[in-house]
């Protein structure tokens, strides 16, 4: 019922925004990846040398190694915290369910640098977790592994994508139809049987698409690290802005982060998959 | 029913503590009389607001802040209306894969974003400046605009459209007259979503910024120098903006999920 025009009008401006800002972007940083730097300014000779580097030198691989181990964390953390609240939320309130349901958004309201700070404020050496320790008696002296460690970078990348990780879950949890447990428990199911064959299965997209969600962002986080992270808290993401900082390797900046955007987009086409599956079955 | 005191009650509990406790921590030190963040604090002040209240560069970036997150929310909604239309109601090769582009900004990590534009402006030998930041913002925030105006052309309703063609309207009067009406809350909820998030933005402004700050960026070379009560002070003023945006943004969005 739409006609040509209209259908040429609204899709080619944003095709050519998106083509030109986000599309040629992508490509430039391709280019990037195959260029070099000779004293100090980037030549356009095509080389593999940037991903041989990144293959052959250890360096790289462990930083990622950490990095993933740190977005692992962090995606395992923010599940164990958010699902189990979804779950909650979804089937045990009744009152003030939209009420708790916008106090889990609200903090993502909070900037993500403040948020990071105040972490900061918390975990230091005169902070709040180091005092009450003391004054319990736990501790004679203020811990110093608390802040500037990969354990400060977890606690905070956990802090931002927990709600991340409850949204999708709680959006899931929440279209089960009710009629399906009850038909269950008719049948004589127990509530263990329920959840193992209804509850769990019809929310695990929802928890697929959150974990993925948690897993993606915290691995490409630079802010955090920087902050609070201290040198043993350094993350792939920390190594590319100094390569393209002080460093001055933009081509060897630009190899990493491709593969960064490969790794992301090979990840969200796999779990894309797996929920379709889940959703509708083999068929 | 089970116990009300189970441990998912208890669960529950931790959850909400662990998410409030920054938030606390930060709106506490802002009244906080010591420089030093020694706990529990001790006298109480509202120096740090003076201090803020006379803090002239810090406001500059307030407004270059608004600035940027103006030029932003022009910019997705002026492509991201189009895009969404599109979407919903037009056929073109690559649409499955155009949908997957404007949608990536929003799963991936900024500086992804933030460094192919870097680039891009390196490449066409383009200063960075305040407006680059914008085109940063706009561009990745396209794909929040998509999701917000295509959830409501979801519930909007052909048949009004269907009634005016047939009625003789042109299409233009149409799109006037009855889709963009209608979408007005969607648009309206968008616009206040994307300023808000563009606010806030870092990872991508990180890298497109030149040699003004934005609100974000003076507080993180701020912080790179070392602890400073001010800003606390700043960040539950931000803090208690973003709250009433997002009170605002949840009213006007909220009649468009009940139906």
């Amino acid at each position: 019922m739409y006609s040509r025009t209209y259908q040429r009008l609204t899709a080619f401006p944003p095709l050519l925004w998106i083509t030109l800002f986000l599309l040629l972007p992508y490509a430039l940083l391709f280019c990037f990846s195959f260029w070099q730097v000779r004293s100090q300014t980037i030549v356009h000779e095509w080389t593999l040398n940037n991903y041989r580097e990144l293959f052959y030198n250890p360096l790289y691989f462990q930083v990622l190694l950490r990095s993933s181990r740190i977005a692992g964390s962090v995606t395992l953390l923010a599940l164990l915290l958010g699902v189990p609240l979804a779950y909650f939320l979804s089937f045990r309130v009744r009152r003030s369910k939209n009420l708790l349901y916008q106090l889990v958004i609200i903090p993502l309201w909070v900037s993500y640098l403040v948020r990071a700070y105040a972490w900061k404020t918390i975990l230091g050496g005169a902070g709040v977790f180091n005092t009450l320790l003391m004054y319990c008696g736990i501790l004679h002296q203020p811990a110093a592994f608390l802040l500037y460690s990969p354990f400060a970078v977890i606690l905070t990348l956990t802090h931002i994508y927990t709600p991340f990780v409850f949204l999708p879950v709680y959006a899931s949890i929440e279209h089960i139809p009710r009629s399906l447990l009850e038909a269950s428990q008719d049948l004589g199911a127990s509530p263990l049987r329920t959840f193992w064959t209804i509850i769990f299965p019809l929310a695990l997209p929802g928890v697929i698409a959150g974990a993925t969600f948690a897993f993606v962002l915290s691995l490409g986080d630079f802010i955090a690290p920087l902050l609070i992270g201290g040198p043993n808290g350094i993350m792939i993401s920390n190594i590319v802005v100094s390569l393209f900082g002080a460093a001055y390797d933009w081509p060897l900046g630009a190899a990493i982060s491709l593969c960064m955007l490969l790794l992301v987009v090979l990840l969200i086409s796999g779990t894309e998959r797996l929920e379709r599956h889940l959703r509708y079955g083999g068929s | 029913m089970r116990s009300r005191f189970g441990w998912l009650n208890i669960h529950a509990v931790f959850v909400f503590a662990f998410l409030y406790l920054p938030i606390l921590v930060l709106i506490v030190y802002s009244f906080n009389g010591e420089s030093v963040a020694g706990f529990p604090p001790h006298n109480w002040t509202l120096r740090w607001y003076n201090v803020l209240f006379a803090d002239d560069a810090l406001w500059s970036s307030v407004l270059n802040s608004l600035l940027v997150a103006g030029i932003a929310v022009a910019i997705s909604i002026l492509f991201g209306l189009p895009a969404a239309l599109a979407l919903d109601r037009s056929n073109f090769p690559g649409k499955a894969a155009f949908r997957r582009l404007v949608l990536l900004p929003l799963i991936l990590p900024g500086i992804i974003t933030g460094l192919s534009l870097l680039t891009l402006f390196a490449a066409i030998r383009t200063h960075l400046s305040l407006f680059t930041v914008a085109i940063g913002h706009g561009t990745a925030l396209i794909s929040v605009a998509v999701t917000e105006l295509s959830a409501g052309l979801q519930k909007f309703d052909r048949a009004q459209e269907e009634a005016s063609r047939d009625l003789g309207a042109t299409e233009w009067y149409t799109f006037r007259r009855i889709t963009l009406p209608n979408l007005k809350l969607p648009l309206i909820a968008a616009a206040l979503l994307i300023l808000t998030l563009s606010l806030d933005e870092i990872a991508v402004t990180f890298f497109l910024i030149g040699r003004e700050n934005t609100l974000p960026l003076e507080i993180w070379s701020r912080l790179r120098r070392g602890i400073t009560p001010e800003i606390n002070a700043v960040s539950t003023l931000v803090f208690a903006f973003s709250l009433m945006t997002i009170l605002l943004w949840y009213k006007l969005r909220r009649p468009a999920l009940d139906e």
